[in-house]
């Protein structure tokens, strides 16, 4: 079975990783390492993800995230690190914000787990699904899961979050695309509908500020 | 025809994938799964730059699950974005040239498996000497990293002049000199690099793969794997974020297909995050000087740059770079004359390529510096000097490119009003500051990678009887919403609902060529090649219904779904039934359009890259604090006004905005691709300092400033429905207004990127001293840049070409006008097929 510490890293039998001063020293660790113990343990688990319940087989020292993908065929929780360091592959577990690469599969056996495929109603959105559609808070789209989920989270904590409290919450959560402040501001609107108020929409949002222009 | 009264153009619609994005039901290659799918994992280099000695497989064979091994002996062919840079070797071929280069690939039945067998690889190599920087391969001509090199470690050299440079500063009233560095950042998708290869029946094989230029690896696959190309069939899937780190054809790509025909089973391969920061092709390093002569009154006379690039390993689009880093100096501000030199090495890191801007953000930072000491230096407020020297309208630069539509007056009367950087500027407290900074960007090179004649994006529409429409397009969605610009540009045209259209897009097999989602050039030219089919159709559909309706055929109106007389407004049909007359009467329906943009005027060596049908501008000005104590600074807002011709729908216009802004942020405050030399005793190996996600320092959620938005809206006539890029631009002032509003908050100059707190500090403890308030490199070195190109500018009586071109051919041993513009231009003319486009095979390649 591979070292959990190994996972997620670039192949580089006598190489550089990440944190390893040294590629020489790095050699001899793994010289004369067999590689005979590659058969991990399998283990047949039970999981409760997006309120249906799923029993699958899954090498044991695989990750939430990896049995979500793989096993559980659901693609739409997405990885960028396998480090915990980026946020793309955020799941709720038990009413909690997770980061499902670096939670073992086999601790989140019995579970309520959510899912972004979990978020809508049969064909209505979530809330925070339509507010990220209107605004153009998903660009590219990968890390949208993860901060979705994220967003979900605190918002069944927090129903009327500042600005502040949404930037702090979503802090762990990269995106190259939007520059963020989208994001803020679809996760705000949705809390207002949720709440059953409107949030009045700055135009600017849509079409472009337009305050202290001149006149053309 | 449909601008006063549209439907999706200029509107703030949804995205035609949103509702996938926000479900997770979008597709990224990763997410593919195929039955007895393998899986690759490939074994890096360690060393920065060494001979393979040997390759023991023997332990990692007795891994069970391992299905099989390829190395560099089973790819010999070598391969590259650029026709003269084919350089690269899918596996390394007796030699590696950076730490984190694919030597050995391993497929097996599980990832697990195959990472451990990776583990079990055995390579050792034979050092060689390793060049780290700019000056090392200045230093150190031998070993050269590749032979082709132009000279030594040096890749490329060139030497261009625009005019009677040394006249103009003879003459100049005054002249300034300044030297900048930016340093090399990344990319970072989210997404990691995947690809899945399938093997199908008559010897054919599909390639999924997270590209932005799915017709370039085409090309590549069928250059290594020996294939004709109609048996190979590339789909790129969406993107998880681009911004140039997709769109080199990748070794790993090629090492996927390769084995999934070896196995005769699918394959994928994704790629750590670790591994995407050694594929790279990230911003290169730039170190670069800036002469500038200037008459009594501030307008300006010439400028000389020179740029050095740190190019990392490999070619990869590198030449191209190298001269972006000196192309659009001039089309902001009027230069009569301008003289460029810059020189790109090789250096054992990963290769760097075009990073969202390529090639023009390190000068611009360079030059709209240079611009705000002159305007200090000069007593002058920064927006007038740079409002008295605009280049005008419909301008051909010194340089030879054809200008379009300009209005970065505009823009910067509209960020200059609304920060009131005028009534501010130089009077903030200490500690506040407000700096001002331009830029300018393409709408698409004018120029195909390999030279050719033909169209540079098409669009296919077939009409079905029910009143569907698909829509072909070889565009590739990166996430800066090329499927929606598709869709309603069709859908505008036609009348229809998003919902009418079924797209198929960057498929290689069934969608006609899109050159790819690079340069800022989809918009622009997929939106025309889309224009052009959906008029097409629409003139074939007007043609029938008018017989039926008797009416005018230019009488026909198509919207909300009818198709109808414009005059009787009443009497028409319902789209589905105009669709099925027109059938009837034509037979099924098709439509097609292509672009090919305009003949650039230059004719030079190297007039090949900086054209464009048209450019946008954007100006910006940053408000910042700054700490004294700890040099630690941060924007407090952001004013951007982006002149883009149109904005076909304003959000996802805003969030290239705001993303560009965030980028350039980023590479202003933190970002940076950082090496450090092992102790010779532990390998002397070049290692990315930062590897990760966590170390590799990138804006967050915490970062982000209050951004304001200008649109500044005037229609080109070269872009559909008037438009331009938004992509990249607006990222280009972001870094120098940054370092010029830390010169306003706090009196000090940092003539480098990123600005790190304790670059500023060190400034400000100079300042105190008495020494000069600046960090930053010293002036370039003297360097040998061999034959000078002497092209007289448009108002010197020029024609485009070089003065001295036949000169050069001579001094550099070039024979011929073979693999020239002006060939390519005469193939068809001379009924020559061989000239029409680069074969497959490179000319200067190893």
């Amino acid at each position: 079975m591979l070292p959990a510490k190994g996972r997620a890293l670039g192949v580089m039998p006598h190489g550089v990783r990440r944190g390893s001063p040294d590629p020489a020293s790095r050699v001899s660790r793994k010289r004369g390492k067999g590689s005979k113990d590659t058969e991990s343990a399998v283990r047949v688990g039970t999981f409760i993800v997006n309120n249906e319940t799923r029993t699958v087989a899954f090498p044991e020292h695989h990750s939430l995230l990896e049995v979500l993908r793989e096993e559980l065929g659901l693609t739409g929780t997405k990885h960028g690190c396998e480090l915990g360091e980026c946020g793309a592959c955020t799941v709720e577990v038990e009413g909690r914000a997770v980061l499902s690469c670096l939670l073992l599969a086999a601790e989140a056996e019995g579970k309520a787990i959510r899912t972004v495929e979990g978020l809508a109603v049969g064909r209505q959105l979530h809330p925070l699904q339509l507010a990220f559609a209107e605004l153009g808070a998903a660009q590219c789209g990968y890390c949208t899961p993860g901060i979705l989920m994220a967003a979900k989270v605190l918002l069944d904590h927090n129903p009327s979050p500042s600005a502040d409290e949404i930037r702090t919450h979503l802090g762990g959560n990269l995106c190259r695309c939007t520059g963020y402040e989208r994001i803020v501001e679809a996760v705000a609107v949705a809390a207002a509908r949720l709440q059953g108020t409107s949030r009045e929409l700055d135009p600017a949002w849509l079409q472009g500020d337009q305050r202290n222009a001149p006149a053309r | 025809m449909t601008s006063e009264r549209s439907q999706w153009i200029g509107l703030p619609f949804q995205r035609v994938d949103a509702h996938a994005k926000v479900t997770g039901r979008t597709s990224f290659a990763d997410d593919l799964r195929f039955p007895r799918m393998a899986y690759l994992k490939l074994v890096r280099s360690t060393v920065p730059h060494g001979r393979i000695r040997s390759i023991d497989l023997s332990r990692a064979e007795q891994v069970p699950g391992v299905l099989g091994f390829l190395t560099g002996k089973d790819l010999p062919t070598p391969f590259g974005i650029l026709p003269v840079s084919q350089d690269e070797h899918a596996l390394a071929n007796e030699v590696v040239r950076h730490v984190g280069e694919a030597v050995v690939a391993v497929a097996a039945t599980s990832e697990d498996a195959a990472e451990t067998a990776a583990l079990a690889v055995r390579i050792e190599y034979e050092p060689l000497p390793t060049i780290s920087s700019i000056d090392e391969a200045l230093a150190t001509p031998e070993p050269q990293i590749h032979r082709y090199a132009d000279r030594g470690n040096l890749h490329k050299v060139l030497a261009l002049d625009f005019g009677d440079v040394d006249g103009a500063f003879s003459r100049a009233a005054h002249v300034f000199e300044d030297a900048f560095f930016y340093e090399g950042n990344t990319h970072l998708p989210i997404e990691q690099h995947a690809t899945v290869a399938v093997p199908e029946d008559g010897d054919r094989l599909t390639v999924y793969s997270s590209t932005q230029t799915p017709h370039y690896l085409h090309r590549a696959l069928a250059k290594v794997l020996g294939l004709p190309a109609p048996r190979i069939r590339v789909i790129a899937c969406p993107n998880g974020g681009g911004f140039g780190g997709k769109s080199d054809p990748f070794g790993h790509e090629i090492v996927c297909a390769a084995m999934s025909r070896k196995l005769g089973r699918p394959v994928k391969i994704t790629l750590t995050r670790e591994e995407v920061f050694w594929c790279h092709r990230g911003r290169h390093p730039v170190w670069m000087t800036l002469r500038t002569a200037m008459d009594e009154n501030g307008k300006l006379l010439a400028q000389e740059l020179s740029t050095a690039l740190d190019g990392g390993a490999f070619g990869s689009y590198g030449v191209a770079s190298t001269y972006y880093t000196g192309a659009l100096q001039t089309v902001t501000y009027h230069l009569p004359a301008y003289r460029f030199r810059s020189i790109r090495a090789f250096t054992n890191k990963p290769p760097c390529g075009p990073k969202r801007g390529h090639g023009t953000p390190q000068p611009r930072f360079g030059w709209e510096v240079h611009l705000d000491k002159i305007a200090v230096a000069l007593g002058k407020n920064p927006a007038d000097l740079r409002l008295q020297n605009l280049e005008r309208d419909g301008a051909v630069t010194a340089n030879w490119w054809q200008l379009g539509t300009i209005e970065l007056g505009q823009a910067i009367e509209t960020v200059v009003e609304a920060s009131a950087y005028r009534q501010r500027w130089g009077r903030l407290p200490e500690g506040r500051g407000l700096g001002l900074a331009c830029g300018s960007y393409l709408c698409g090179a004018g120029l195909p990678i390999y030279w050719n004649q033909m169209p540079q994006s098409a669009v296919v529409l077939h009409v079905d009887r029910g009143g569907g429409v698909g829509v072909f397009s070889g565009a590739t969605e990166i996430g800066q919403g090329s499927d929606t610009v598709l869709a309603a540009i069709v859908a505008e045209t036609l009348g229809l609902e998003l919902a009418d259209l079924t797209l198929c897009v960057a498929d290689t097999a069934l969608t006609p060529v899109d050159l790819g989602s690079y340069s800022s050039r989809v918009t622009l030219m997929m939106g025309q090649a889309a224009r052009r089919a959906a008029l097409d159709v629409r003139q074939k559909i007007a043609a029938a219904v008018a017989q039926q309706l008797e009416v005018a055929p230019d009488d026909v109106e198509f919207a909300h779904r009818r198709v109808f007389s414009k005059g009787e407004p009443e009497k028409g049909l319902s789209w589905e039934d105009a669709v099925v007359v027109a059938e009837a009467r034509l037979g099924t329906l098709a439509g097609v359009g292509s672009y090919t943009p305009p003949r650039a005027p230059g004719r030079y060596r190297g007039s090949g890259v900086g054209p464009s049908p048209t450019y946008s501008y954007t100006a910006a000005v940053i408000e910042v604090e700054v700490d004294p104590e700890t040099g630690i600074w941060r924007p407090l807002e952001v004013w951007i006004a982006h002149d883009i011709g149109r904005a076909l729908n304003p959000v996802l216009a805003l969030g290239q905005i705001e993303g560009s802004v965030y980028m350039g942020l980023g590479e202003a405050m933190m970002e940076e691709s950082a090496f450090r030399r092992l102790p010779r005793s532990r390998s002397n190996a070049l290692v990315h300092k930062f590897p990760s996600l966590l170390e590799y320092k990138s804006p967050t959620f915490h970062e982000m400033p209050k951004i304001h938005s200008y649109l500044i809206e005037r229609e080109d006539p070269e872009g559909p429905f008037g438009a331009k890029e938004v992509g990249q631009g607006p990222l280009l002032p972001i870094p120098p207004a940054c370092a010029n509003a830390i010169y306003d908050a706090v009196g000090v100059r940092v003539d480098q990127v990123p600005i790190h707190p304790h670059l500023v500090l060190r400034a400000l403890e100079a300042k105190k001293k008495g020494r000069p308030a600046r960090v930053g490199p010293s002036f370039l070195p003297p360097i040998d840049y061999g034959f000078v190109l002497e092209i007289p500018p448009p108002w010197g009586g020029g024609d485009g070409r070089a003065r001295n071109e036949d000169a050069f051919r001579e001094a550099s041993g070039r024979k011929g006008r073979a693999g020239t513009m002006l060939e390519r231009e005469q193939a068809l003319s001379h009924r020559s097929v061989d000239a029409l486009t680069t074969g497959l095979a490179g000319k200067r390649g190893e």
